[in-house]
């Protein structure tokens, strides 16, 4: 009897105590790796990231195009994918609720939101790039847009749901059309939600490589051209980190340090923002 | 200004203009979401269906050799993408090997171990894991863990393991570093997040009642998580086990970076490999030939199929807990 017990205690010690391991394991690595990419990082930052273009193969220079043309298409990706995010997400908490298309869409969508974000390249260049005949920066942030509008769908949907019932009635019953309500009362009461949403959409796409290989591909130079080919951060990295050269791997990390930067402040400050539920 | 001019007269002529008005506001609004709703689904259609275009060539051309036959020949133009398709399996494989273990173990860690005040960050400090680019990963991988696995892992495993009867072949061959076990490590770091933090909820969503009821009949922690904790949620676990999959074999950036590129078939997991995302991002801008073109699209093709079937299971399998927790 003894025994039993004792042994009990002693499997639920090693399992306790592996599962802590675990924990440590997984944390080892985001230290590692952000150890790695600060370092690194920082060794190679420099005001010229900002001033001078991308430079030829060897020679030193700075990212200013690719940083432009990361911001201009995210910045597309942002005006054209979060309206459409937002409206489904509208219609799945407002009008579709527990409906069958309704649960349809949202399993499509989570799919969506795990998808290989490279399938969504290759759609795009069929859907963009090769009936135009040549790459270009609005192909790219169309594909950010794809990638971008599930994650905004999911949390408006989420956020639009978490809305008492009653701040609808209530405003139904003063005789407000269900649009206005929506629009006026609904949308205000989620806006943290629904900002969040846009947020999260926003971290998601930022680092994002395998979409804008074959859809803005890259540009060695300066362009504000959405119609060209685009510089843009991710695949500047990637074509310098696989090159052969030095300046173009401190380059490299000085990119991806930036780009990480910017994803965790903004995951970080998603969670921040979404703690405070004042509806459950 | 008198009110009763404006309301007594016109008022029943008013009123229903108004009202007509109003619906068709409603009428347009909710045109323009289910619209946007129904956005999401044809893009899942028309992805597909552009691949499936795409690809025709290849398809009609090789057949089931696209899938079976091992030669990738951009010169010949032959294309078979056995070798692709079974470096995203192995690396997949690899992936969840270590992924699963360590998700559950964050999982329990944060269910039974963690004192409350320290959850939250280190539940924010895992998910992090996932909101690192995929890229930083390859980088990383690339220029530090290869490097790191050649130095160190490779030339051990070699010697304990190479000379073993089955095992051996596995990891027999030179260690440079890069190729399937570290292009597999690799994944398994970046799916962690996505496996524990479905875990982690479901073991939360648990209703305290029942884990109490085992604590009361005297059972240890562990026994719970076992006997209560696990049991309760099990599809969930295995929902979050293949949504992790599905995120490992799609997977694109930090493969690349660490798998090598090779069109030879290798047994090895310390040779250099190749995967069909990796493949893709490697070859499509040198895509020179139609056919070398429509076989790259109709690897990704295949990738979106199965992709999409993984992850139809993992999500049927998490529904189906929500449902029983409402």
């Amino acid at each position: 009897m003894r025994s039993i017990v004792r042994r009990r205690k002693a499997v639920n010690a090693a399992v306790l105590i592996a599962a802590t391991a675990a924990t440590l394991f997984a944390l080892f690595w985001l230290v590692w790796i952000l150890w790695t990419t600060v370092s690194q990082g920082f060794a190679a930052l420099s005001p010229r990231l900002l001033t001078e273009m991308t430079p030829p193969p060897g020679a030193d220079g700075g990212l200013l195009n690719a940083f432009f043309g990361s911001a201009v298409m995210i910045g597309l990706a942002v005006v054209i994918g979060t309206p459409i995010g937002i409206l489904a997400g509208t219609y799945l908490a407002e009008y579709g609720r527990r409906s069958k298309l309704a649960e349809t869409i949202r399993f499509v969508n989570d799919i969506l939101l795990s998808a290989p974000s490279i399938v969504i390249g290759l759609f795009v260049y069929e859907l963009v790039v090769r009936p135009a005949g040549h790459f270009s920066g609005y192909a790219g942030g169309l594909a950010l847009a794809i990638i971008l509008v599930p994650v905004v769908v999911r949390t408006s949907d989420e956020s639009l749901r978490l809305v008492p019932n009653q701040l609808r009635e209530a405003a139904l019953s003063l005789g407000l059309p269900q649009w206005k309500v929506v629009t006026h009362i609904v949308y205000r009461s989620a806006a943290t939600g629904v900002a969040t949403g846009a947020l999260l959409g926003i971290a998601r796409i930022s680092g994002e490589t395998a979409p804008l290989l074959f859809t803005a591909l890259n540009n060695q130079y300066w362009t504000a051209d959405l119609a060209s080919p685009m510089a843009n951060v991710p695949v500047v990295i990637f074509q310098y980190a696989m090159s052969p050269y030095e300046s173009w791997h401190a380059l490299a990390w000085a990119g991806a340090l930036v780009v990480t930067a910017f994803v965790l402040a903004l995951s970080i400050l998603v969670r921040v923002l979404l703690r405070p539920r004042t509806y459950k | 200004m008198d009110a009763s001019v404006i309301t007594q007269p016109d008022a029943p002529a008013f009123r229903p203009r108004r009202a007509h008005a109003a619906t068709r506001g409603d009428r347009a609004f909710r045109w323009l979401t289910a619209g946007a709703a129904w956005l999401v689904l044809f893009v899942l259609v028309a992805a597909a269906a552009s691949m499936a275009w795409g690809g025709r060539l290849a398809f009609r051309t090789f057949g089931w050799d696209f899938i079976t036959g091992s030669d990738w020949d951009a010169v010949g133009q032959r294309f078979g993408a056995l070798v692709p398709i079974y470096g995203t399996l192995v690396s997949s494989a690899i992936a969840m090997l270590i992924a699963v273990p360590i998700s559950l173990g964050i999982a329990i860690f944060l269910a039974e171990v963690a004192p409350r005040w320290i959850r939250g960050p280190i539940g924010l400090a895992v998910e992090l894991l996932a909101a690192i680019p995929s890229i930083i990963y390859g980088m990383w991988g690339l220029f530090v863990f290869a490097p790191f696995m050649a130095n160190h892992i490779e030339p051990w495993l070699t010697e304990r393991l190479g000379p073993l009867p089955i095992l051996g072949p596995l990891f027999s061959g030179p260690p440079i570093g890069i190729g399937m076990l570290t292009a597999g490590i690799i994944l398994g770091i970046m799916t962690i997040p996505f496996i524990s933090s479905v875990m982690r909820d479901v073991f939360q969503a648990v209703p305290p009642a029942l884990r109490e009821s085992a604590f009361a009949l005297g059972a240890t922690p562990w026994e719970v998580v076992r006997k209560v904790t696990i049991p309760h949620t099990r599809s969930a676990v295995i929902g979050a086990i293949f949504l992790g999959f599905g995120r490992a074999l799609g997977e694109t950036m930090a493969v690349t970076f660490v798998l090598g590129n090779a069109h030879d078939f290798s047994v090895s997991l310390l040779m250099p490999g190749n995967s069909i995302a990796a493949a893709i991002a490697n070859e499509f801008t040198e895509a020179d030939s139609a056919i070398y073109l429509s076989a790259l699209i109709a690897l990704g093709f295949l990738l979106f199929v199965v992709t999409f079937i993984v992850l139809a299971i993992a999500k049927l399998m998490l529904v189906r807990v929500e449902r029983k927790a409402r």
